[in-house]
């Protein structure tokens, strides 16, 4: 599989780098309240929203910028930001035909279809699509079939305004606006992002998926993701990631809460690929994100899959608080730094419930000057009996110019709580290169195969589509950084 | 087909081959043997491509081109295969998956279209049968937790789904029980057509009851010192390497 997808790859190039020239209606730079009446009045937001936006708001104000992640970068300048571009014609779109042609010419572009094709003898799997660029969610496919199974898929902004009362239980209830400092500025700024409920008992008949891109210039992107599966709901979630290349460092803060009830299972999946920076560093994306998940009720389960190829700086943690008795969090993660990115990553898995489990498999790449850091709390707390964790933290460095760190922390409160952690970390060996090479494979070939080798146990656990696009996106980040 | 013409070789400043002198025809079998450390597994190294050695003299010829010009992966393009005494392992790809990406690499330097899946599937499955590997092996990881014997039958396999026109067993036969042996020795000669030529790099004549070369050479401290027929090797085991030694008056 995996050769047939490397050879398709054309050119080590970030290949997304491109702008879609497209009339955008901006808010002025700057954040102050009026910015967020400004947006909130844009989005026709009931007032409930707004009050939380600038009780965030006033709350952020009295934070300071964090800094104890092992990444370093100019501090963005919060008000040289524009927080609202919205695309021209506006949202809500009823037919494709009214989709401006120079969007539809992007997504072909990116590889999306935004057509929502036939069933084919009912084998063809399918996805439903929701596409947010800069601000705002430009299209929602597939959102019928899903609601005559009662399954909420839509905007965030048209969330507010349809399930009013959903958003108000849910959104703020992983994630409060306190949590931390780009959450508190999501909460008081976010423009737009996905929502997903899944009523009880329904598996959902397909994967739903959020591409995001950021496409105008000078703006930050500030999307809020909300799942909520109800009892004995499933749902696997995708999420991908794109932006255009600019000398500038543009400013990407999410939130992603997701809550399972009972028996309910949430499996988010992203391949984030926003723009790295060129070869010496310049421009890229600064990606400070706020992603957790809770099991709140008995024998549920969140699993976050992520491959993280992009972004000059990174800076994530999707987390699980496995509340509910017997309920199950997993983190698979593949973190890619090359040039000069700077990734600090991880998760944490906070067990109050009985019998809970977590798994943590991470695969740390570095290559260039890059650094790349593990970062990851298991904390038992007192109660949580017979609560047990595995970790599992490699690392593989390419050339020795770069870096990689892991900063396990374990917190064990109950005695009964089992916490196994492992890690290594090796070196891509010349070894197998020259072992590839000695069958006729390239160098670059043979880092892809490698790498998509050591990546396995993560790659494994995407979707088909998502597994395919992962590794051709992994093989094209670590072109040229060996040999 | 190949011709090695005083070829000398050193890594870090120490010089291993010392002027190696080879001519090999198609449709021939030729043996290498020697004491260890003269330089039987570098001077497969060098003919591979590995980078490590830097070539100080003398030239490599296949079919006329110069093999010293071109990289490992246009020398196995060009139908240079090298069983490795160690072979590596690739954890998380399979060898499958290892064997489809080369073809098609071989293929594409040879101007032809990737191979159809079927045809590789059918491919995988006959090279199977001709040396007998365990079809669990042929979907594991490229040689991940192999018993050494399994390392190289894995070796024979790849040679024998690449067909390469100049195959290099380095002690190929080390490691294999009595009928392993037996079975790579007929897969090797079963693959042996009057188009492609085999080196086989041995420390026992054993081998070369089931692989029967058209010449045997001596390697010696990084020169082929004699060469011969096969009664060579029987002569070289009944008396070790002593009369070399005297021979070349070490
Ligand atoms: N990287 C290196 N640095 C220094 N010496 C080396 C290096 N690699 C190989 N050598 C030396 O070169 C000589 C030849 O090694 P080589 O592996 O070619 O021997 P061989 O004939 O294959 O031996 P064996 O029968 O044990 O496999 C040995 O003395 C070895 O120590
Ligand atoms: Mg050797």
């Amino acid at each position: 599989m995996a050769n047939e997808i490397l050879e398709e790859q054309i050119s080590g190039e970030y290949k997304y780098g491109f702008v879609t020239d497209i009339e955008a209606d901006n808010a002025p730079k700057g954040l102050n309240e009026d910015i967020i009446r400004f947006i909130s009045k844009k989005k026709n937001e009931p007032e409930w929203m707004l009050e939380y936006r600038l009780k965030a708001f006033r709350y952020w104000q009295t934070l300071e910028e964090p800094h104890w992640a092992h990444v370093s970068y100019p501090k963005p300048n919060f008000q040289d930001i524009i927080y609202y571009s919205a695309p021209k014609p506006k949202v809500q779109l009823n037919s494709l035909d009214e989709v401006d042609p120079e969007l539809l010419k992007t997504f072909e572009k990116l590889g999306i279809s935004i057509e929502e094709q036939k069933r084919l003898s009912g084998v063809e799997s399918r996805i439903a699509v929701d596409i947010v660029m800069d601000s705002v969610s430009v299209k929602t496919t597939f959102k019928e079939t899903l609601s005559e199974k009662g399954i909420i898929f839509c905007s965030f902004g048209e969330a507010v305004q349809e399930h009013p009362e959903l958003v108000k239980k849910y959104m703020g209830s992983v994630v409060p606006y306190t949590d931390n400092f780009y959450a508190a500025l999501n909460s008081a700024v976010f423009t737009d992002g996905s929502f997903c409920y899944i009523p009880q008992g329904v598996r959902c008949p397909m994967e739903l998926s959020t591409y995001f891109r950021i496409n105008a210039s000078g703006t930050g992107q500030f999307e809020r993701t909300l799942i909520i599966a109800d009892e004995d709901a499933y749902v696997s979630y995708l999420e991908g990631c794109t932006a255009p290349m600019r000398d500038e460092n543009q400013l990407h803060a999410a939130v992603v809460e997701i809550v399972t009830h009972k028996n309910a299972e949430v499996k988010y999946s992203t391949v984030q690929n926003w723009y790295p920076g060129d070869k010496d560093g310049k421009g890229g994306i600064f990606n400070f994100v706020t992603k957790r998940g809770i099991c709140l009720e008995d024998n549920s389960k969140i699993s976050w899959t992520q491959v993280e190829t992009g972004s000059a700086v990174t800076w994530k943690y999707p987390s699980v608080i496995l509340k509910g008795d017997n309920s199950v969090g997993e983190f698979y993660s593949v973190a890619v730094t090359n040039n000069y990115q700077q990734a600090d990553t991880g998760t944490k898995m906070m067990h109050l419930g009985k019998n809970t489990r977590s798994t943590i498999i991470s695969k740390g790449i570095s290559a260039g000057f890059s650094n790349n850091s593990y970062r990851g709390l298991v904390r038992i707390s007192k109660g949580a009996t017979n609560a047990r964790n595995f970790s599992q933290c490699d690392s593989l460095l390419m050339g020795d110019k770069c870096g990689a760190h892991t900063f396990p922390y374990i917190e064990i409160k109950d005695k009964s709580g089992i916490v196994e952690h492992e890690a290594t970390t090796s070196k891509i060996g010349e070894d197998q290169l020259f072992y590839c090479k000695s069958r006729g494979i390239d160098n670059e070939k043979a880092i892809g195969l490698i790498v998509n080798g050591y990546c396995k146990e993560v790659l494994n656990k995407l979707p088909m589509e998502f597994a395919v696009e992962a590794q051709k996106l992994l093989a094209v980040s670590l072109e040229g950084s060996v040999g | 087909m190949l011709s090695i013409k005083n070829l000398h070789a050193s890594i870090d400043g120490k010089e291993i081959l010392r002027g190696i002198n080879l001519e090999v025809k198609t449709g021939e079998i030729h043996a290498i043997m020697g004491p260890n450390g003269s330089g039987k597994s570098t001077l497969s190294a060098v003919l591979a491509g590995k980078e490590d050695y830097e070539i100080t003299e003398g030239s490599v010829t296949l079919n006329g081109k110069d093999l010293l010009e071109l990289s490992p992966e246009d020398r196995a393009r060009e139908g240079v295969f090298l069983a490795f005494q160690y072979p590596v392992e690739i954890p998380g790809v399979s060898n499958i998956n290892f064997l489809k990406t080369a073809i098609n690499e071989i293929r594409a330097y040879k101007g032809q279209t990737p191979m159809e899946a079927k045809d590789f599937l059918a491919l995988v499955k006959e090279k199977q049968k001709l040396v007998e590997l365990d079809g669990k092996l042929a979907n594991r990881s490229v040689n991940e937790g192999f018993s050494g014997g399994e390392k190289k039958r894995n070796e024979i396999f790849q040679m024998a789904m690449l067909e390469p026109k100049l195959a290099i067993l380095d002690e190929t036969d080390s490691g294999l029980d009595i009928d392993a042996l037996k079975i790579v020795a007929a897969g090797v000669n079963k693959l042996k057509s009057k188009d492609n030529a085999t080196i086989v790099i041995t420390h026992y004549q054993r081998l070369l009851d089931y692989i029967v070369p058209d010449v045997v050479h001596i390697l010696y401290k990084g020169k082929i010192v004699k060469s011969g027929p096969k009664e060579l090797a029987l002569e070289l085991e009944e008396k070790g390497y002593d009369f070399i030694k005297e021979e070349v008056g070490a």
